[in-house]
C-alpha cells in the first residue's frame, strides 16, 4: 500500500551537537539545503534558491540537539504543507540522523474528504506495508 | 494531481476497488458491489473520486459502464516521491559532508 511519507536517513562521523548546527542554523541551512543563503526570524527561516526562489520554513519544534522540525509547501507550492521532521540521534561516536517528510495526503482536500480522514478511514494507511512504487506495479495494467 | 491521488488513496474502499478492477482487467459499479460490504450508489462514489485522481476510466459496452485501472498517475505519483526522496538524500550527504569538515576542523561546540 502506498505510503505518504518519505524517510531517510543517514549515519555521520561527526558529534549530535555539530549536526545540530549543520541542519538547524541559517548559515548552513543556506548552503546544504538552500544555495543562496538563509535567514531567520523568529520561528521563521526564510530559504533562497537560486533558480526556484525563496520559501518559508514554519519551525514547529526545536529540542537541542535532538529534534528539529518545520512545516513548509516549497514542494507543491500553494496547495499546503508538508511537515519535515529531523531526529539526531548518538551513535558510537558520530550522529544518526533521519529525516521524515509527511503530508502529502493532506495536501488540497476538500472539507468533506478532510472529514473522512479525520473519521479514522485514513486509519494507519501510511504505515500498512509497502511503498507507491510497489503498489503501483501491482495495479499497472 | 498527485496530491488528489493521495486523497483517492486514503480510502480502504477505494484501495480495494482498484485492486478488483486490477485482478479481473475491468468491472462495473453492480459487480464493484456485490464484492464489497457496501452499496452500489456508494461504489458509484467511490469510482467519481478515483476517476477524478485519473486513477480509474469508465468505458461503455452497450448497456454497462465497465471501470478499468489506469496505472499512470500511481506511476507519476511513485517518480514524484522517488525524486522528493532523492532530493533528501542528496541534502542529508550535504549535511554530512559539512559536518564532518566541520567537526575535524573546528574546536567542540560549546
Amino acid at each position: 500500500m502506498p505510503t505518504d511519507t518519505i524517510e531517510r536517513e543517514i549515519v555521520i562521523a561527526a558529534p549530535v551537537e555539530r549536526v545540530w548546527e549543520i541542519v538547524t542554523e541559517p548559515e548552513h541551512m543556506g548552503r546544504w539545503f538552500g544555495d543562496a543563503g538563509a535567514e531567520r526570524e523568529g520561528d521563521v527561516i526564510r530559504m533562497r534558491w537560486e533558480e526556484h526562489g525563496e520559501a518559508e520554513l514554519r519551525i514547529v519544534r526545536s529540542e537541542r540537539p535532538s529534534a528539529f522540525a518545520y512545516r513548509w509547501d516549497a514542494n507543491v507550492g500553494g496547495i499546503g504543507d508538508t511537515l519535515v521532521e529531523f531526529t539526531l540521534a548518538p551513535e558510537g561516536d558520530g550522529t544518526r540522523l533521519r529525516v521524515v517528510e509527511s503530508g502529502f495526503a493532506s495536501l488540497a482536500t476538500s472539507a468533506d474528504e478532510q472529514e473522512r480522514l479525520r473519521e479514522g478511514n485514513v486509519g494507519g494507511w501510511a504505515h500498512e506495508l509497502g511503498d507507491l512504487e510497489r503498489y503501483a506495479a501491482t495495479v499497472a495494467v | 494531481m498527485t496530491e488528489d491521488v493521495f486523497t483517492a488513496l486514503a480510502d480502504p474502499t477505494r484501495r480495494t476497488i482498484l485492486d478488483l478492477l486490477a485482478s479481473h482487467g475491468h468491472g462495473t459499479a453492480t459487480t464493484l458491489a456485490a464484492a464489497l460490504p457496501v452499496s452500489r450508489p456508494a461504489v458509484i462514489k467511490h469510482l467519481a473520486v478515483l476517476d477524478r485522481a485519473g486513477l480509474v476510466a469508465a468505458r461503455r459496452h452497450g448497456r454497462e459502464v465497465r471501470f478499468v485501472v489506469q496505472s499512470a498517475p500511481l506511476l507519476q505519483t511513485a517518480a514524484w516521491m522517488a525524486r522528493l526522496a532523492a532530493e533528501w538524500d542528496a541534502r542529508l550527504a550535504a549535511v554530512k559532508a559539512l559536518a564532518e569538515t566541520a567537526s575535524g576542523e573546528s574546536s567542540p561546540a560549546g
